[in-house]
């Protein structure tokens, strides 16, 4: 399974798919000489959750950030629902962003406001004209699609890891996104937690049909959420296929990963 | 020596983007109300105790102070009018911007540093929200307000510090006090006094946030952020007045 570095082509199976993110050739340099992405190149084909696995600093949280315009690339192309990324206007890129959602590793809650507040706050900067009854009902749903209604009156440091992701999702769901980036949904984690938030990742693709790129170190988090698996070495995907398939692979360093 | 006057002369011209930016995002829809006001209150009414004890600190030592050289010479009559002129223009602006500068740019320099830390700010960018217009207009500008009124207050509780001052050597009647005040001060006291506090509020307020919004990575840079925005701000305030000084001298030159 161990790729061309260059290989960008989807797998014949994935064909006849739409590919709603397609990433060319991807380069980014930090400072002088700190090359982290030396040529990615992806694709995430729609009601698809693709997970990106590597160890520490191999450019898998830069790719995802690329893809949303937290970083820009030195290089490459990034194409989301078929438009060019890097050509879009700041205006037309907020437009965009609100049809990708990402969680943050830490969740990244908004410490000075309550959960309420950090749902709210969200909505309502897109959607100026709702009511408080109309507000007030979207944040209990969202809350609610991921478990935890009864947390709506807590504060982001009354909650646990777990919770803060949750509510991290919570937040990025009320704007109902098509795409969802995850960076790290369970590190940190104990491991029935992990496992609650990667059934809860699973749970959102079934009833939401959204597309997924995770960002994971965790196997069995990997195993449940991936349909397919691609494998991040020194900058360039270095393999790829679906979980079983890397399982098996000849690579001892792809292999490594499920040992 | 030759890369870090580079590093500094990129980080002025960085600070000077920024804050220009200011000028721009100010005019620019969603005008975050709730958010400006919650910072008025935060930056305004909740340094009202700490400038209030120091306002009154100010006069009364002023007071104590110029008291024995003014027996000297016979002028004790000019005593209100002296330490008002004196705390006008000059000591309540100065002082009160520096306090500001230490609570308030530290403050910011601090929140901003930590959500900048720990990717709130990225959150905010990726939700499509402007974090710029959020955060950093609404404190700028309740900066802007609030310093200048603090000063006022400053300014007020000075003269009665001042007035509790007098009254430990004397028997002064507090209408007599503020007579002697008012007959010493002219519009010209005041309004340069007052001008210039409203760029100590902007630079206050836009240091915090330059230094907050700046912050690297890492827990460490938010207290570097909070430390260099009291550093930064305080070095500002005193340039400003420096140039505040010789433009007033400039205007009413007589």
């Amino acid at each position: 399974m161990i790729k061309e570095e260059k290989n960008i082509e989807p797998k014949s199976k994935d064909k006849k798919k739409t590919p709603i993110i397609v990433i060319k050739d991807l380069h980014k340099t930090f400072g002088k000489d700190n090359t982290v992405l030396k040529g990615v190149s992806l694709t995430v084909n729609k009601g698809e959750d693709l997970v990106i696995l590597g160890r520490s600093g191999s450019g898998k949280s830069v790719t995802i950030k690329c893809i949303v315009g937290l970083i820009v690339p030195d290089k490459g192309e990034i194409k989301v629902f078929d438009e060019d990324l890097l050509a879009l206007s700041k205006d037309e890129l907020n437009k965009m962003r609100v049809k990708i959602g990402f969680l943050f590793q830490s969740g990244a809650l908004y410490d000075s406001m309550s959960v309420r507040e950090n749902l709210a706050f969200t909505l309502r900067a897109h959607k100026r004209d709702l009511t408080e009854e109309e507000v007030e009902k979207e944040v209990l749903e969202a809350l609610e699609s991921v478990g935890l209604g009864d947390a709506i009156e807590k504060m982001p440091a009354e909650l646990s890891g777990g919770m803060r992701k949750r509510i991290g999702l919570a937040r990025t769901l009320i704007l109902k996104p098509e795409i969802i980036l995850y960076d790290e949904p369970t590190t940190g984690l104990d491991t029935i937690t992990s496992r609650e938030i990667s059934e809860l990742i699973l749970d959102i693709k079934n009833k939401q049909k959204t597309s997924s790129i995770i960002i994971t170190h965790d196997m069995a988090c990997a195993k449940l959420t991936a349909d397919r698996i691609m494998v991040l070495k020194d900058g360039v995907i270095h393999a790829e296929g679906t979980y079983e398939e890397l399982e098996k692979d000849e690579d001892e360093w792809v292999r490594s990963f499920f040992e | 020596m030759i890369l870090s006057l580079k590093n500094t002369f990129a980080q002025i011209g960085d600070a000077t983007l920024f804050a220009k930016r200011f000028f721009k995002e100010v005019f620019v829809p969603p005008y975050e109300a709730k958010e400006f006001l919650k910072q008025c209150y935060i930056i305004g009414y909740k340094s009202l105790p700490l400038v209030a004890i120091t306002g009154f600190i100010m006069g009364l030592v002023l007071t104590l102070q110029s008291r024995p050289t003014l027996v000297k010479f016979g002028a004790e009559s000019w005593l209100p009018g002296m330490v008002a002129l004196s705390l006008i223009r000059e000591i309540a602006p100065v002082i009160t911007a520096l306090i500001c500068a230490g609570k308030i740019s530290s403050g910011i320099g601090a929140e901003l540093g930590s959500m900048k830390v720990t990717e709130q700010i990225d959150a905010m960018e990726v939700s499509a929200i402007n974090p710029y217009n959020y955060l950093v207009v609404t404190r700028i500008l309740a900066c802007t307000l609030m310093v200048p009124l603090l000063v006022i207050f400053a300014d007020a509780v000075g003269i009665v510090g001042g007035y509790a001052g007098i009254n430990i050597h004397g028997d002064v009647n507090f209408y007599r006090y503020l007579t002697q005040i008012i007959q010493s001060l002219e519009f010209s006291d005041l309004i340069p006094a007052t001008v210039k506090t409203f760029f100590f509020g902007y630079f206050i307020g836009m240091i915090g946030c330059y230094k907050g919004f700046n912050a690297a990575n890492g827990t460490e840079s938010v207290g570097r952020a909070a430390n260099s925005a009291v550093v930064t701000a305080s070095l500002s305030i005193f340039i400003i007045d420096m140039v505040a000084v010789q433009l007033t001298d400039l205007i009413y030159l007589k």
